[in-house]
């Protein structure tokens, strides 16, 4: 394996890890409003109260990494989806600030105020995402300098659209199990409802991106020709998927969600196959397309940063786990905080 | 206004919003961290307590610094699309080591730290606090690295890369450790950091000096206030040293900068003299209404009397605007001296043991806590502008560097996004911080956590009844 393809596998992971981890914080924000009183939704917030800003350094670290592997493939992601990301940008800081704010006064129209606040940009963020992806498969209109020559409405395609739907429904479901294990008593109940809500949304939207991603985006079917053991990964991701249910069946939550998560690292496995070995796939030339050698960095930097991960992300690793660790268990409401 | 200067203005509007929060938390996690050692030290509960109603506002602090800091990292691609494919193989590097190295150790640990009291030992608590401290400034360390790259590029090479579109050029690494250590790099880090303690001290010292004019929780404030003003004194005089090395290394690197900041249209003969204020007329190439001190200019940057300071006349016609950086420097010079004078004239009425009785001193230290905020914003507007017209030093133009795809309205229509956001971001946040400072730090009897259900406790926690009563036991 060469540094360029070490480095589009990287970045697989830290999409992944933001993916499952972020998943679950995304998650427990768009189920926000469900909950049905204050003590419930404080519950919520308590259960992701000081792991999200971790999770969601998966996103700026992959931002940070692709910048340097792939300077042109950033620049030209960045500056394509612009609109997007700006939407995205203000979802992202609400959601920061209306979790941090929302506890910090008793008054129920500041505490509306904020939930709404922390539903709308979940919802959003997650949804963008998806469709984020979406454009990325479906291709863009970039000419050959990596300058987007398309508009913000021309990406609101229906495939785009429905990948969306697609990461807002395992969020949900992802989310939602995440709460299982957080709660308890008749929240808890409430929560294992939203569980199969989210598991039949995802099911349907899955079924149809699965169609429609083979009808629709050509080099899709084709890597699965060409990489035959890729198979193995589609087989797992469905088996994974299907298992939430019957882990729920069992009464096993904790591999429901093992099960969820594998389930979501599985798709972002598939995304970047089908991506493969494109970064971002021009819709107006093929040539124009930036892929893991015209759009890298030169081998020394990619060699340096390999020497920064290799010493950077086992201490990444320690600490996600450390801190999952240490705040395991049911939810406690306490006075610092939330 | 076109997609350059719209994306010039709102990269400014977003790094100095970013920029109110970092110095805050880096300064004040020195001090928590301070605070913690003496508890493990002494047990004293009221160095917990302390510690706790800190961390509190820290938390809040952070919590926007994180928010407005995904920003940073995702608009070079957005705004600067050419500037990230000329420099992403050199300047990418510090700033995924910043996400790997400094942003997972402070979220993971800041964890920890705010939610952790009743979870973990004070031991492994202290370590987090102190792992949150260390990786504030490990981000500090290597952002300023990212941006004092910009300035003195170092350690790279303009290649030939094969694209798409042919060939084209773009800076290359060749020594990572010649890029890390770039000229400028080392000298900002240390000023950004004395600037942040300047932040944090002075941000302690106002909040206890209100108490102690209010007379609430003063035992509490008393043992605040005067470790943040020996901190705030050394800080405020160790930045002027700093500073004087960074003017003279910014009058070897980036000689048209140093002109600009100093108003020097026309390089002279013999010594230059330094204006202490004044208003330059580029019209006239004068400094108009000023006081000039002869031969300082050359004393200070050369450390002689003789060799004329370069004018911006020597760089025509790449020279930067000469208004801003010149004001943003001298007010941030004067600040500067403002601190050592108020800091300096604390300790000594504390030596005097007059300090707590002087009601109006209380009430300048409560209000100077805006300045070191705005005296590290215009050090930055004064570097940053005076690095114009070049977006990285002598090689790439700002005006080259935009993203091609932009029209005005994109930029337009996200500079009032976040002009909007923004301004309801800081009014939320003065409102809550104020609100915490009312409440005041717990009265440490009663802390721990409520069980689910026990908000009433919550509410008796914070009333007044109890924190009186726990200042009458912190008097006694
Ligand atoms: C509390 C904040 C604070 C205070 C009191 C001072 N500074 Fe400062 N200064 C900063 C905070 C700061 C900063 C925000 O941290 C900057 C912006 C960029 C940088 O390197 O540091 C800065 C920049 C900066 C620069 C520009 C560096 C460049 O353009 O590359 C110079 C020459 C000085 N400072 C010099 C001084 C001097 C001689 C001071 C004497 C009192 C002083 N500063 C006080
Ligand atoms: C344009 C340049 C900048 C970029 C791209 C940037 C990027 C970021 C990002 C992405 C975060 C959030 C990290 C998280 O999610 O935990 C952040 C927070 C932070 N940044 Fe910046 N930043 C910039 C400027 C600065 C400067 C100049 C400093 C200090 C000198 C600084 C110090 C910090 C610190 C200490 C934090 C932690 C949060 C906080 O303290 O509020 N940043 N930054
Ligand atoms: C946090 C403190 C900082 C402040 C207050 C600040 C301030 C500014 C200002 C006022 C401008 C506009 C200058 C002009 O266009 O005339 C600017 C531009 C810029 N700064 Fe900074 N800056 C900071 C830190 C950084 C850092 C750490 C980096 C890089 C890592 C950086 C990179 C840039 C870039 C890329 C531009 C846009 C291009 C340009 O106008 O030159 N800045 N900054």
């Amino acid at each position: 394996m060469d540094l360029n393809h070490l480095w589009f596998l990287l970045l697989g992971v830290l999409l992944a890890g933001y993916a499952i981890l972020d998943g679950y914080d995304l998650g427990v924000g768009i189920l926000h409003p469900a909950a049905r009183d204050d003590r419930e939704r404080r519950i919520m917030i308590h259960s992701i109260g000081p792991l999200w800003d971790g999770n969601e350094v998966w996103l700026v670290t992959f931002g940070g990494a692709l910048f340097a592997a792939f300077p042109s493939a950033y620049a030209t992601v960045f500056s394509s989806f612009y609109v997007a990301f700006m939407l995205l940008l203000f979802a992202l800081i609400f959601r920061a600030v209306s979790l941090e704010f929302r506890g910090k006064r008793e008054s129920p129209a500041w505490r509306r105020f904020w939930d709404w606040g922390f539903f709308g940009a979940s919802t959003l963020a997650t949804f963008l995402f998806g469709a984020a992806v979406g454009n990325v498969l479906a291709g863009i209109p970039i000419d050959a300098e990596g300058v987007f020559r398309g508009t913000f409405t021309g990406m609101l395609r229906p495939y785009p659209i429905l990948l969306g739907l697609l990461t807002v429904s395992f969020a949900m479901m992802h989310g939602a199990i995440y709460l299982y294990l957080k709660t308890e008593e008749e929240l808890q109940e409430l929560v294992h409802r939203w569980i199969w809500r989210g598991f039949g949304f995802s099911l349907v939207c899955c079924t149809l991106a699965t169609v429609f991603t083979l009808l629709w985006i050509p080099d899709a079917a084709h890597s699965l020709r060409e990489h035959g053991w890729a198979w193995i990964a589609v087989v797992a991701t469905l088996l994974a998927f299907a298992n939430v249910p019957r882990a729920l069946f069992l009464r096993r939550p904790f591999y429901a969600f093992i099960s969820s998560l594998a389930a979501i690292a599985g798709l972002v496995f598939l995304f970047s196959l089908t991506l493969y070995p494109n970064l971002v796939i021009s819709s107006l030339a093929p040539g124009y397309s930036l892929n893991i050698y015209n759009a890298a960095s030169s081998q020394k930097t990619l060699r340096v940063m390999a020497v920064i991960a290799a010493i950077g992300m086992p201490f990444v690793l320690a600490y996600t786990a450390a801190i999952h660790w240490t705040f395991r268990g049911k939810v406690e409401l306490s006075d610092h905080g939330y | 206004m076109d997609v350059v200067m719209l994306s010039r203005l709102q990269f400014a509007i977003t790094v100095m919003f970013h920029y109110i929060f970092p110095p805050l938390t880096i300064g004040m996690g020195v001090f928590l961290v301070y605070l913690e050692a003496r508890y493990l030290k002494t047990r004293d509960i009221r160095y917990e307590t302390a510690a706790r109603f800190w961390t509190r506002i820290f938390a809040l602090n952070f919590a926007l610094g994180v928010a407005s800091g995904i920003v940073m990292e995702f608009q070079f691609g957005t705004n600067w699309a050419v500037y990230s494919r000329y420099v992403g193989d050199v300047f990418g590097s510090p700033l995924a080591a910043e996400g790997i190295f400094a942003f997972f150790l402070e979220s993971s640990f800041l964890a920890l730290l705010v939610f952790g009291w009743d979870r973990v030992s004070a031991k492994v608590h202290f370590f987090a606090t102190l792992m949150v401290s260390l990786g504030s400034i490990l981000s500090a360390l290597w952002i300023v690295v990212a941006g004092s790259w910009q300035h003195t590029p170092a350690g790279f090479i303009i290649r030939d890369v094969a694209t798409p579109a042919g060939i084209v050029q773009r800076a290359e690494i060749t020594d990572f450790w010649s890029v890390v250590f770039n000229p400028s790099a080392m000298e900002r880090l240390v000023h950004v950091l004395i600037g942040a303690l300047i932040v944090g001290s002075f941000f302690i010292l106002s909040v206890s000096a209100y108490y102690l004019l209010k007379e609430r929780h003063v035992d509490f404030a008393r043992r605040s206030f005067v470790p943040a003003l020996f901190v705030g004194a050394a800080a405020s005089l160790a930045i002027v040293v700093s500073g004087d090395s960074q003017a003279v290394m910014v009058a070897r690197h980036q000689p048209a900068k140093l002109a600009a900041m100093e108003g020097v249209y026309d390089t002279g003969e013999g010594a230059t003299a330094i204006h202490v204020f004044g208003i330059p007329d580029s019209e006239a190439r004068v400094v108009r209404y000023g006081l000039a001190i002869p031969g300082m200019l050359t004393l200070l940057v050369h450390r002689d009397l003789s060799t004329p300071v370069a004018g911006l006349d020597q760089f025509e016609p790449d020279v930067p605007p000469v208004g801003i950086p010149f004001q943003s420097f001298h007010i941030m010079v004067g600040l500067g001296a403002y601190f050592i004078a108020l800091t300096l004239y604390g300790l000594w009425c504390y030596r005097r043991g007059t300090l707590f009785g002087k009601r109006w001193l209380l009430w300048v230290f409560v209000f100077s806590v805006g300045l070191p905020f705005i005296a590290n914003q215009l050090g930055w507007v004064a570097a940053e502008v005076g690095r114009q017209p070049w977006i990285v030093y002598n090689l790439l133009r700002t005006s080259d560097a935009v993203s091609q795809n932009l029209t005005g309205a994109h930029v337009g229509g996200s500079i009032a996004m976040f002009g909007i956001l923004y301004l309801l971001l800081f009014a939320v946040w003065i409102f809550v911080l104020n609100d915490k400072i009312q409440k005041g730090p717990a009265p440490a009897t009663v802390s721990g956590s409520t069980k689910p259900g026990g908000e009433g406790n919550m509410v008796a926690r914070y009333s007044g009844h109890l924190d009186s009563l726990a200042d009458d036991k912190d008097r006694r």
